[in-house]
């Protein structure tokens, strides 16, 4: 089967002021996958997630997804992005924000309404559409979060820490959701992550350190190239090896 | 239609915040209404000690509304001004009369010395002239008569820089509220979010403006009608001028609220800039004469927005100038305008290259 890439990175360099966030990443990302990115905080990760978004623009190299040169506003409605920090306008309700995220992409009154419904009822929020964002837990506004970036049901979906703040078992069911989403409808979703357990569920792990991809591939293939058994350990000894 | 969504999101939020709504329609009424009472408030009658006073002065002094106590005999006059609360105190002795004046408040101190050497000189003129054997009739009638191109002898000062209140109270609350509206956006991270959907930079100004330039039109009215219907402020010329003028300069405050809020960290910062920008505004538009100042100062002014609407304002609501007259401020505003919302354009850039 010719598998399509949906986004290829090329020697990307990002800096800000004099510190070099990123050095010379390179890698491609395959349709129907799902990507992780792992890494300790101030590894690089969410500056990568946020220029294959085009919210910021590389120093070097470029960025393609679906075959488009990122910037690119069209690319965007294909697109659902969840940052690391809840984005959400406190004084609306649940479904308010929904319903104005909903807006800004190209969808008709009824189809609005259906993925306000699903987006609502797969994180388990539904019962909580009309309270107020204020009102909200922290792990209710994270699974708003992740409603919203799967509003406009978008092919590729990037996800800046989602699991954060979320118990156990609404976790798991993110993760099956995921899972299905990809199964089911092909889409490429790329996560950050420092849990290692989430990192298992990963098809395909890129570990950030420093700036640089230190180690690339399956879970399977990484534990098997460091003899280990657990990404913790994958992790440790590639970062030495980097050293 | 992602600006109706985004007009729609904005006038909610701020609906549901009813402090924001109350400090946008009542506060500026309340600051006018307070204004309006602090200036409009009757003088008081200055209080003068005399002795050996001419009845007939005294009797011209009560009719100025100068309250006179007679003193017998005094030992320490500046003690007695002190002790007895006097404004002023006028001693006659033999030929020479002196005026001692307390001057706490300077503007008392000037009025009331004005008044007793206007009565003197007035009285010591008939006195001549009635040693020479004029007929003092002619004199008894003012020589002559005051006429006023703008006001009349009611005019107060108030009345003067009302109009100048009213622009600066649509400007500085507009200014304030979109400015931290824009803001509260920056640093909750959702101006961010935003920028990762496939809204245009231009969509987002422009949604803020007409989103905050409606709730500021509503505010707009709202000022005006009661400045001019409930306060009674002063209004020759057309309202609908008045109202045209405060809606540019709700647009202009508008713009540079938004514009200054991407230099802005957080609300304490957006506030920082009320003393930066502003208070000096109020110093150059007009409430204190800028022909009275310095060359490189009057310059400074011409680049306040404020001094362009208070000159409209003053013109149209005092003077009674028509649309065509005030046009060019008109101009200068709106070009005040386009040139803050081009700069908005390019501070969105930050967020989002594209």
């Amino acid at each position: 089967m010719e598998e399509t890439t949906t986004i290829q990175v090329q020697a990307v360099t990002k800096s800000f002021g004099k510190k070099v966030v990123l050095k010379d990443i390179n890698f491609d990302i395959k349709e129907g996958r799902i990507y992780g990115f792992i890494g300790p905080s101030g590894a690089g990760k969410t500056t990568l997630v946020k220029m294959m978004v085009g919210m910021d623009i590389p120093d070097k190299g470029s960025i393609y997804l679906l075959g488009e040169k990122m910037p690119n506003l069209n690319i965007l409605q294909q697109i659902g992005y969840m940052a690391q920090s809840d984005a959400l306008y406190t004084a609306l309700t649940g479904k308010e924000n929904l319903m104005f995220f909903a807006s800004l992409f190209k969808l008709d009154k009824s189809e609005k309404q259906k993925r306000i419904a699903y987006a609502a009822e797969l994180v388990n929020l539904t019962a909580d559409l009309n309270k107020r964002v204020a009102a909200y837990s922290g792990g209710m506004k994270r699974r708003l979060s992740l409603a919203i970036a799967l509003i406009q049901n978008p092919q590729i979906l990037i996800l800046d820490e989602p699991t954060v703040g979320i118990d156990p078992e609404l976790r798991l069911s993110i993760w099956n959701e995921l899972v299905r989403l990809k199964n089911e409808e092909g889409k490429t979703i790329i996560v950050t992550t420092h849990i290692m357990d989430e990192a298992e569920k990963c098809d395909y792990i890129a570990m950030v350190r420093d700036g640089s991809l230190i180690a690339t591939g399956t879970p399977r293939q990484l534990k098997d190239q460091y003899a280990v058994n657990s990404l913790d350990e994958v992790f440790l000894g590639a970062g030495r090896q980097a050293q | 239609m992602r600006i109706v969504a985004l007009v729609k999101r904005i006038l909610l939020q701020i609906f549901r915040d009813k402090r924001t709504l109350a400090l946008l329609f009542v506060a500026p009424l309340l600051v006018l209404t307070l204004m309006n009472l602090v200036f409009n408030g009757n003088t008081v009658s200055p209080v003068l000690g005399v002795t050996n006073g001419d009845p007939q002065i005294i009797k011209k002094l009560n009719d100025e509304d100068i309250i006179v106590l007679d003193y017998d005999k005094v030992s320490n006059i500046n003690e007695t001004i002190v002790d007895n609360n006097l404004d002023g105190f006028l001693q006659v002795e033999d030929d020479k009369t002196t005026l001692i004046l307390l001057n706490d408040d300077p503007t008392i101190a000037k009025s009331l010395e004005m008044k007793v050497k206007q009565i003197y000189s007035k009285e010591t003129q008939l006195k001549l002239m009635e040693s020479i054997g004029m007929q003092s009739q002619l004199l008894s009638q003012d020589s002559m008569e005051t006429s006023y191109i703008y006001g009349s002898s009611e005019t107060e000062l108030f009345d003067t820089f009302s109009p100048i209140l009213v622009g600066f109270f649509v400007f500085f609350f507009v200014f304030l509220i979109s400015g931290i509206g824009l803001l509260s956006e920056r640093t909750t991270g959702t101006l961010e979010r935003l920028m990762a959907t496939p809204i245009k930079r231009g969509e987002i100004v422009t949604g803020y403006l007409i989103g905050y330039g409606l709730l500021a039109l509503i505010q707009t009215v709202i000022i005006v009608l009661y400045a001019i219907h409930v306060l009674d402020m002063v209004l020759v010329g057309s309202i609908w001028n008045v109202i045209l003028i405060n809606i540019i300069v709700a647009l202009v405050a508008l713009s540079l609220g938004i514009l200054l809020s991407s230099f802005a960290s957080s609300e304490f910062q957006m506030v920082q800039f009320i003393p930066l920008i502003i208070v000096p505004q109020v110093f150059f538009s007009g409430i204190f004469s800028i022909e009275g100042m310095a060359d490189w100062l009057q310059v400074f002014a011409k680049l306040m927005p404020l001094y362009y609407a208070a000159d409209a304002l003053k013109g149209v609501m005092y003077q009674g100038l028509g649309l065509s007259d005030i046009s060019s401020n008109l101009y200068i505003l709106l070009a005040f305008a386009i040139v803050f919302i081009v700069l908005n354009l390019f501070a969105l850039k930050k967020y989002r290259k594209l």
